[in-house]
């Protein structure tokens, strides 16, 4: 289902030198697989997320999604893509503040080109848990409640990948668990493949497949480590 | 959710701000809306004032100064004409086959209230207010005089009568009944006339006449310091100059001043409507004929040139000073928006990552800024013309012009659309900001 290949990013930097990022020969998830990835601060991890997403472009390589090249669509193609087959979590959440949870879990389908259903965000939005917060707008949710609306909103377009990056970090371990749990049920409910980012040797051996990007990414070690 | 919606959330969670900025938007138009509004009742009132008849007839000097005096009822008024002048125009006269109606006015006089406000005497004849015209309306109906309930137009027999145009009225306070007395000259400090009674108050004209004081002109002629002195050999003795109350008559029915010893300011001229070339033989008549002592002056041709030579200028100023006043505004919106970009970077970012495009942020940065000129403009209108609303019977209790609130200018109907154009080029800034967001710098630096 996603399957990179021969992938190469490198950032330029202020002296003039390319800096390599990533150099990953070959990466392969398959549809409704759940995998970990790890390393250490510093080693790529969010610019493959990045990467994956089309958020970033690569130097060479190709990143197919559903049997789709990612890394050959012009941009705005691109981004119809990500809003279409690619759900993003965040390590702060990032709800936008200006709108109710409804509003947050619709905004992500509004850029899909089709028409927002507000029937599938509410009842997302139940499923997490939260179909009596709906007007909430995200200051006078807790951060667990922020965690679950972002979950709903990544799921809203019914996308084959989900992207966490390091969904569990400013959480307490107790709100931890129930996050990765959230995560897992509704990637299992909706069929939907998972790359989650996490530093948590506790959130990491709950799952079957673990990655390290180090093992995985040659150009770790040519980069200064920060 | 389409982009207003998205727009209208981002305008709400910033609400001081966006408020302040709708706000300065809304005062420029208003103030915009003022200027076009109190032009337009401008120069409606100058051509409204000069209607209901062809010529004015007065004396030598500049055809603005005949029409400022007696139009308008400002300036110093010229040097009187004969009375055989006034008489060309009637009882079988020169002219007398092109006249529909003359009517004779005599300026000098004034009145003054004890709280210093100063208002010009007119003496004429009763046709001014039962014969003229004082505008027309949409259709062409001809307008004339009404008086308000009680009144009633001052009749030639009875010369110490007279009649206030509604502001006049309304600020001196004088009412049917009331007695006034002239003050000789338009400075307000000469000598004190005989009384005049008040027997008609004139509804509200919207011209200058609503300011005025009309007294019979016979009463006029009488008062003191008005009578012209006789001619040598004539057969009036020099106790005739000043005749009023001379002799055996009382002071409600004196004697007539001699028409020897009448001028007047200035007489204006109806002529008829189914002689097309009337007006020309009286302008050719008097303006190039032997007795050059008088002018006629068409007032329609003056206060054109008036608007052409005085109001189009300042108007254009006015224009450009409330359009440069809405630029400000326009620009208030760029500079909010924009000083709210760096804050908004984070939130245009996570939009961009669930799968908005660079136009897709541009064009929500762009409608905010015209929903915010939009709604600014739209309450600029509705406030700009709700201060004319309020302000309207004020206006009208003090100067007689009658200002149509929710009557609008074919220019408000571009201010709109022109502040939306130019709210999508200032917004065009800020929105081209969002069009460059880094969203993997932004949301959190990608390693």
């Amino acid at each position: 289902m996603l399957v990179l290949n021969e992938v190469k990013k490198s950032y330029l930097e202020p002296n003039g030198e390319r800096l390599p990022i990533l150099d990953v020969p070959r990466f392969q998830l398959a549809a409704g697989e759940q995998v970990v990835l790890r390393g250490r601060s510093g080693c790529g991890k969010t610019t493959l997320l990045n990467c994956i997403a089309g958020l970033t472009t690569v130097d060479s390589g190709r990143i197919e999604l559903n049997g789709r090249d990612v890394t050959g669509l012009p941009e705005a193609a691109r981004d119809r893509f990500r809003a279409g087959y690619i759900g993003f979590v965040f390590q702060t959440f990032n709800l936008l503040p200006a709108f109710t949870a409804l509003e947050n879990v619709m905004l992500g389908m509004s850029f899909t080109g089709g028409r927002p259903e507000p029937q599938r965000a509410k009842q997302l939005l139940t499923e997490v848990g939260l179909g009596h917060r709906l007007t909430h707008k995200p200051r006078a949710l807790s951060v667990g409640e922020q965690q679950r609306v972002a979950v709903a909103r990544a799921l809203a377009n019914r996308p084959v990948l989900l992207l966490a990056d390091e969904p569990t970090a400013n959480v307490d371990p107790a709100h931890q668990q129930h996050i990765i749990d959230l995560l897992r049920g509704a990637c299992v409910r909706e069929n939907v493949a998972m790359l989650l980012v996490t530093h948590s040797t506790e959130v990491a051996q709950q799952f079957d497949r673990v990655e390290h990007l180090e093992e995985i990414n040659r150009a770790v070690g040519l980069a200064p480590m920060p | 959710m389409s982009y207003w919606k998205i727009a209208w959330r981002n305008m709400q969670e910033r609400a001081l701000a966006s408020s302040l900025t709708g706000l300065s938007m809304a005062l420029g138009v208003a103030l915009m809306v003022l200027v076009l509004v109190i032009h337009q009742v401008f120069v409606n009132q100058l051509s409204n004032d000069a209607q209901g008849y062809n010529f004015i007839i007065g004396g030598s000097g500049s055809p603005y100064e005949v029409v400022l005096t007696t139009v308008f009822h400002v300036g110093k008024p010229l040097y009187p004409i004969p009375y055989r002048v006034y008489k060309k125009f009637i009882d079988g006269g020169e002219f007398a086959q092109y006249t529909d109606l003359a009517v004779p006015v005599c300026l000098g006089d004034s009145y003054s209230t004890e709280d210093g406000q100063q208002f010009r005497v007119v003496g004429t004849t009763p046709d001014m207010f039962g014969k003229l015209a004082y505008g027309a309306e949409k259709d062409g109906t001809e307008k004339f005089y009404r008086f308000k309930k009680g009144g009633r137009n001052f009749k030639s027999e009875n010369f110490f009568e007279a009649v206030l145009g509604s502001v006049a009225a309304n600020r001196t306070g004088l009412t049917v009944g009331d007695k006034f007395r002239p003050t000789h000259g338009i400075s307000g400090q000469g000598d004190k006339h005989d009384e005049f009674t008040v027997v008609g108050i004139l509804e509200p004209t919207g011209t200058s006449n609503d300011r005025a004081l009309f007294i019979n002109i016979e009463g006029f002629y009488l008062l003191a310091g008005h009578a012209r002195a006789p001619k040598a050999g004539s057969s009036l003795t020099a106790e005739a100059v000043d005749a009023s109350g001379s002799g055996s008559e009382t002071h409600d029915h004196p004697a007539p001043l001699p028409e020897e010893q009448r001028e007047v300011t200035s007489v204006l001229v109806r002529c008829k409507a189914d002689q097309l070339m009337a007006p020309m033989a009286v302008e050719m008549g008097v303006n190039k004929g032997e007795d050059r002592s008088a002018q006629a002056v068409a007032p329609v041709n003056v206060v054109e040139r008036l608007k052409e030579s005085f109001l189009a200028p300042m108007r254009l100023v006015l224009l450009v000073l409330t359009v440069m006043i809405v630029v400000v505004a326009g620009i208030s919106i760029l500079v909010s928006i924009y000083n709210s970009m760096s804050e908004r970077s984070h939130d245009i970012a996570v939009m961009r990552a669930l799968g908005a495009s660079r136009k897709a942020v541009m064009g929500v940065i762009l409608t905010e800024s015209i929903l915010l000129s939009l709604l600014g403009g739209i309450a600029g209108l509705l406030l700009g013309h709700g201060v004319l609303a309020a302000a309207s019977p004020v206006v009208e209790f003090y100067t007689g012009i009658t200002v149509h609130a929710w009557e609008f200018t074919w220019q408000e109907l571009f201010l709109v659309p022109g502040l939306v154009a130019f709210a999508a080029l200032v917004g065009f800034l800020p929105a081209v900001s969002a069009y460059r967001t880094d969203v993997a710098k932004t949301l959190g630096g990608a390693r």
